[in-house]
């Protein structure tokens, strides 16, 4: 099923279509990690590939246009070269241990202190969140920051989108109107956001016990966000959410993360070991691994809101700017 | 059994079938299409390493006593995030790109850089 799809995504030339594909190619992933008992990962990958990537990828054709012009050249060298590849890698293969083989070099590392070990280390059911924010808490962080930074970069490419000013109001009219005709899906999704934000909320804080933590929580109270903001105009969106407040929400959850380390060093242990946060060791990881993943759960929502709003509000800074022209 | 191996074999094919599509097509959004695929066959490359015959979802409770090997889990967990973030910076570097050139096809970018030297 994904290499039908995958290759459909190389054969059109539509771009609206290839969008389209990647959703369900996103979708289709998400149900194979399923299958491959990861749980957390497949969570993940069903609300981003198939939910926030095909948004953002939407807005950009909006505004590049959607038709592929070129027709493909270099055809013959680039298939050979990928054959190549390709052919060297499944020789590669053939020294891998077997799929689903429980003695792979991979399964004997480090995975089996995790298994056996983890409950009286750290005390989580979940090993998925157990190891995300405690044993490997470092590169967690590490991760956090690259969002961070990244949300960031949209953000000095694309500009803060400003609100609009009075004199707009002409845009502003025009857009509710268009928003007016999806009535059922107003209807429907306004009385679904707030099942959504609540099952973000409790992905975020039932991640120590089921599958759920930080990163798939932030993304589905995203989510939620940027549904409201697609059905119900970009200008009641920012009356509802204030820009510069979610700005310094995305900085706040990566320093909570941060202060958790450089706390738990002062309270001398390493950075990021939460044992010593508290009195007895397995409450002290509680405690760390609620206040790391609620700082994961806040930067990579507001991050996602950011990148969502920066899009958006470059069609309209766009819009706006055409019609300024022909005024002119 | 040499078919015991057929989950590197797709990952392999449809890491290609990304990598065609960057090195062979010319238009900005489609390289990215190409690099979420390539990607994504990554993602399933660790998820499928870490599954294990037999075994349940890792998450600890009493009836269950072998389990999936979650490391490959919380690494692909982080980077699925990591990706759409890098994403997102790719594509509104390409919303950039066809402001300046009015173009997002490679080629024509290549020849107005030309035109300008």
């Amino acid at each position: 099923m994904l290499l039908c799809v995958a290759v459909a995504i190389v054969r059109m030339k539509d771009l609206l279509a290839v969008v389209m594909l990647l959703g369900v190619y996103g979708l289709l992933s998400a149900s194979f990690f399923v299958t491959m008992d990861a749980v957390d990962v497949a969570f993940t990958e069903a609300s981003v590939g198939a939910g926030i990537s095909t948004v953002l990828m939407l807005t950009t054709i909006a505004m590049t246009g959607r038709n592929e012009s070129a027709p493909p050249y270099k055809h013959l060298l680039a298939l050979v070269l990928v054959v190549m590849t390709g052919a060297l890698l499944v020789y590669g293969t053939m020294d891998m241990p077997y799929f689903g083989f429980a003695e792979a070099p991979a399964n004997l590392h480090v995975a089996p202190r995790y298994i056996q070990d983890s409950m009286a280390e750290v005390g989580v059911p979940n090993l998925v969140t157990a190891v995300l924010a405690s044993y490997r808490g470092f590169d967690t962080f590490g991760e956090v920051m690259v969002i961070f930074t990244a949300g960031l970069g949209v953000l000095a490419l694309l500009g803060l989108a400003k609100p609009p000013k009075d004199g707009d109001a002409e845009i502003d009219l025009l857009h509710d109107k268009l928003h007016e005709q999806h009535l059922v899906l107003r209807v429907v999704c306004k009385m679904l956001i707030p099942f959504i934000l609540l099952f973000a909320l409790y992905v975020q804080f039932h991640g120590d016990f089921g599958p759920g933590g930080g990163f798939q929580a932030g993304v589905i109270f995203a989510a939620a966000i940027i549904l409201y903001g697609m059905l119900f105009g970009l200008s009641t969106a920012r009356r509802v959410i204030n820009q510069p407040l979610v700005l310094l929400l995305s900085g706040i959850g990566a320093m909570l993360y941060g202060m958790v380390g450089v706390v738990s060093m002062l309270k001398g242990g390493d950075f990021l070991d939460y044992s010593v946060l508290l009195s007895d060791p397995i409450a002290g990881q509680h405690l760390g691994i609620l206040l790391i993943e609620l700082g994961v759960g806040i930067t990579v929502a507001s991050v996602m809101v950011i990148i969502f709003f920066n899009f958006a509000g470059r069609i309209e800074y766009l819009q706006r700017k055409r019609s300024r022209d022909k005024q002119g | 059994m040499i078919v015991g191996l057929y989950n590197y074999w797709i990952v392999v094919i449809l890491m290609m079938i990304g990598f065609y599509i960057v090195i062979a097509q010319g238009n900005l959004i489609k390289k990215i299409a190409g690099l979420i695929i390539f990607q994504t066959s990554v993602f399933i490359f660790y998820i499928s390493i870490g599954k294990v015959d037999g075994a349940t979802a890792p998450i600890l409770a009493d009836q269950f006593s072998q389990y999936s090997n979650p490391l490959p889990h919380v690494l692909i967990l982080t980077a699925i995030v990591v990706g759409i973030a890098t994403t997102a910076l790719g594509l509104a570097l390409i919303v950039r790109i066809k402001e300046a050139y009015g173009s997002i096809e490679e080629d024509e970018i290549q020849e107005k850089d030309n035109q300008e030297c």
